[in-house]
């Protein structure tokens, strides 16, 4: 995570991150679609650990969860998933994004030996804040594994050194007080956002929530370290599915395609700043 | 009288939310900061005298209290064991205890300053009890309710759109009562600066397990007093139905350290433990959902599983996580009851008493026809009847209708 971070500073750009929902909408195409990603220029990739009940999440993702829990997929699986992904791509860094129960009842200690040895460098936990950061942030620092944490909107900046304490990799500021899907927040209150958690810390600071064009794409990188885009990435998923929702011929280059429209967005932002 | 025991059972929670491992704060950053607000808010008026007496005057004259107690004469000689005293909170204003906690919650939020209150509800009477007080005090009033429950609650969703409230039905999932949780997390994670989320049962993220079960520990407080004035003594045993268990910790709380006092809750076990059913203690494991760690259906991979109970109020996959640290540690005893035992229960109270209870508090009738007659005569077992089954009628009429057409 780290060397990324330092090789997007190197050439000058924000990083592109993207978002897709693990086993969505089958173990096969999932594997196929996160493998597509780099190709399609993204610099980091978040992998959804589905949940059934993804509290902070809107429709898209909820959906996308439930099309890969009915596929079958698990746990162990998107563990699988990442390992199977580090056979061609040991550079690209993942990220597993989720809810604690799933991993809360596959045991802890036995995840975090899983996740590092499948190749995953990191965990964004949703409904772990600080307050409850020796269930699972504390064990993952000291397993080797970044612990990126959201800070939002309603985070103040009393609460901030508290939920900067236990952070590592990259700050994930939720542009929006909201579920994933809303509307995005304009980029200058974005910009003054990132300004101001970057006085608290010297991590790179990545912005999602909201962002489904390139346009936003570059407005946003243009202010921060990075772009996370996840609802429309997985909007485009949906919208290459059968009626039945299975995967078709063009699902993977559907994400693709997004993906590689959003990383050129994301480029721009940079050539723009010039 | 109770005197102050080292290992009181009263202590909890810790200062961070905890009963034992269970309880906890397990919510989405955006929300930390109100929880937060809403903790100290909650801290201050505990302890303000002002919130107490404005509390006492509305609990009086506005919802009914004291609810009486009452001595089931006709239910205890049917049942030919146990002296059986129901406690009336079905007489309360709006027909169940849920108001004596979102009264609570309201006057928190007023002192808050915040204007627009949500809720989820099951059967509904939580989100009759959140309407109607929003209509008292002139707030707005959204309340999440599984499509499901929409539909087999009618009377009490015609009752919230008549008091003002906005009733949204949630179409995810099971379209139960954990997605209208849900769903009313979702619209405060996004409405978080001028919301109040109104919980309805001893469930969700720290301080409300707590705050929820001072609330509705008036319950208890007042049975203790009257079984006093009735009998000259505490009673023997108490019992009341769990869906996340409100009611049931309103009355349990103040007899806790009570070591004379027998405590059952009762679960639903819907077609039958080995079936669908809705009892978290008994057919499920610990694990972290909607803001707590607490006793929770779900399957090997941590996937929650959808709850089923014939009572909209008690289908719900979760308990309170006081409740599963009570069960941990063995001070309540955690029983079960399936739809046809409630539906009987429901059928004889009717008949014997004159009362038709709520198909909730009708899972601890099924119990105690169960346990009363295996309990000598001057034992005495008090009962939570928490709600009114007037929200219940249409549904119980079609199912006994059906059946006399089957025969
Ligand atoms: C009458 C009645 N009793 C009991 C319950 C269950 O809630 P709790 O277990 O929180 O008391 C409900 C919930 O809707 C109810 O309406």
């Amino acid at each position: 995570m780290e060397a990324r971070f330092a090789q997007l500073k190197q050439e000058g750009r924000s990083a592109f991150v993207t978002f897709v929902m693990a086993g969505d909408p089958d173990p096969e195409t999932s594997l196929a679609i996160v493998k597509a990603l780099p190709q399609a220029g993204a610099d980091i990739i978040e992998i959804g650990m589905p949940f059934t009940d993804p509290m902070a999440d809107g429709p898209s993702i909820q959906a996308a969860g439930l099309r890969a829990l009915k596929a079958g997929m698990t746990l162990k699986k998107t563990l699988q998933l990442v390992r199977s992904f580090r056979d061609s791509d040991a550079a690209t860094p993942i990220v597993l994004m989720g809810y604690y129960n799933p991993i809360y009842i596959y045991g802890v200690d036995r995840f975090l030996e899983d996740a590092k040895s499948a190749g995953v460098d990191g965990l964004i936990i949703v409904d772990l804040p600080p307050e409850e950061d020796t269930e699972l942030c504390i064990p993952a620092l000291k397993a080797g594994l970044n612990f990126i944490r959201l800070a939002t909107p309603t985070t103040d900046d009393k609460r901030l050194p508290a939920v900067l304490a236990n952070t590592s990799g990259f700050v994930y500021y939720v542009s929006i007080t909201g579920i994933t899907g809303a509307a995005a927040a304009d980029s200058s209150a974005v910009g003054a956002a990132v300004a101001r958690i970057k006085r608290h810390t010297a991590l790179p600071v990545c912005v999602g929530f909201g962002i489904r064009t390139p346009e936003t794409a570059r407005a946003i990188a243009a202010n921060s370290d990075g772009a996370v885009v996840g609802t429309a990435l997985v909007d485009a998923l949906r919208a290459s599915l059968d009626p039945e929702g299975r995967a078709t011929p063009k699902t993977v280059s559907a994400v693709a395609d997004l993906a590689a429209a959003l990383a050129q967005g994301v480029r721009g932002a940079q050539q723009a700043a010039e | 009288m109770t005197t102050a025991i080292p290992n009181s059972y009263r202590s909890g929670p810790d200062d961070r939310g905890h009963f034992g491992i269970f309880g906890g704060r397990f919510v989405a950053e955006t929300l930390m900061p109100l929880i937060l607000d809403l903790e100290k808010a909650y801290a201050e008026a505990k302890v303000d005298p002002a919130f107490h007496a404005e509390m006492t005057g509305y609990l009086k004259h506005y919802v009914g209290r004291p609810s009486p107690l009452y001595y089931a004469e006709r239910l205890t000689e049917h049942l030919g064991g146990a002296k059986i005293y129901f406690k009336r909170e079905e007489l309360n204003h709006t027909g169940s205890h849920k108001v004596n906690n979102v009264l609570g919650q309201i006057m928190v939020a007023r002192r808050m300053g915040k204007k627009r209150i949500i809720a989820e509800t099951g059967a509904g009477q939580h989100g009759v009890a959140t309407a109607t007080l929003c209509a008292r005090f002139g707030l707005d009033c959204v309340v999440y309710m599984g499509a499901v429950d929409v539909e087999r609650q009618q009377p009490n969703v015609i009752r919230m759109e008549m008091l003002g409230a906005k009733v949204v039905p949630v179409q995810s999932g099971a379209k139960t009562l954990k997605d209208a949780m849900n769903e009313a997390l979702r619209d405060w994670v996004t409405n978080v600066h001028d919301t109040f989320y109104c919980i309805g049962t001893v469930a969700g993220p720290h301080p409300y397990p707590m705050m929820v079960r001072d609330f509705q520990s008036v319950i208890g407080s007042e049975t203790r007093t009257q079984m006093q004035e009735a009998e000259g003594r505490l009673p023997d045993s108490l019992i009341a139905c769990i869906g996340g268990g409100s009611n049931a910790m309103g009355l349990f709380h103040p007899f806790l350290d009570d070591p004379t006092v027998e405590i059952y809750g009762v679960e639903a076990a819907g077609h039958g433990l080995t079936q669908l059913h809705a009892a978290s203690i008994a057919g499920g494991r610990p694990g972290v959902l909607h803001g707590n760690r607490t006793y929770l259906l779900m399957d090997e991979d941590g996937q929650i599983e959808e709850a089923h109970s014939i009572s909209a109020g008690l289908d719900y996959p979760g308990i309170g996580p006081e409740h599963s640290w009570l069960h941990d540690v063995g001070r309540v005893n955690y029983l079960s009851a399936t739809d046809e035992e409630a539906l009987a229960a429901f059928q004889l109270l009717s008949r014997l008493e004159g009362i038709i209870p709520a198909l909730e508090p009708a899972h601890a009738i099924a119990k105690v026809m169960e346990l009363a007659p295996k309990k000598p005569r001057d034992h005495l077992m008090v009962v939570n009847m928490s709600g009114r089954g007037d929200k219940d009628v249409p549904q119980v009429g079609d199912i006994l209708r059906g059946r006399a057409r089957a025969q």
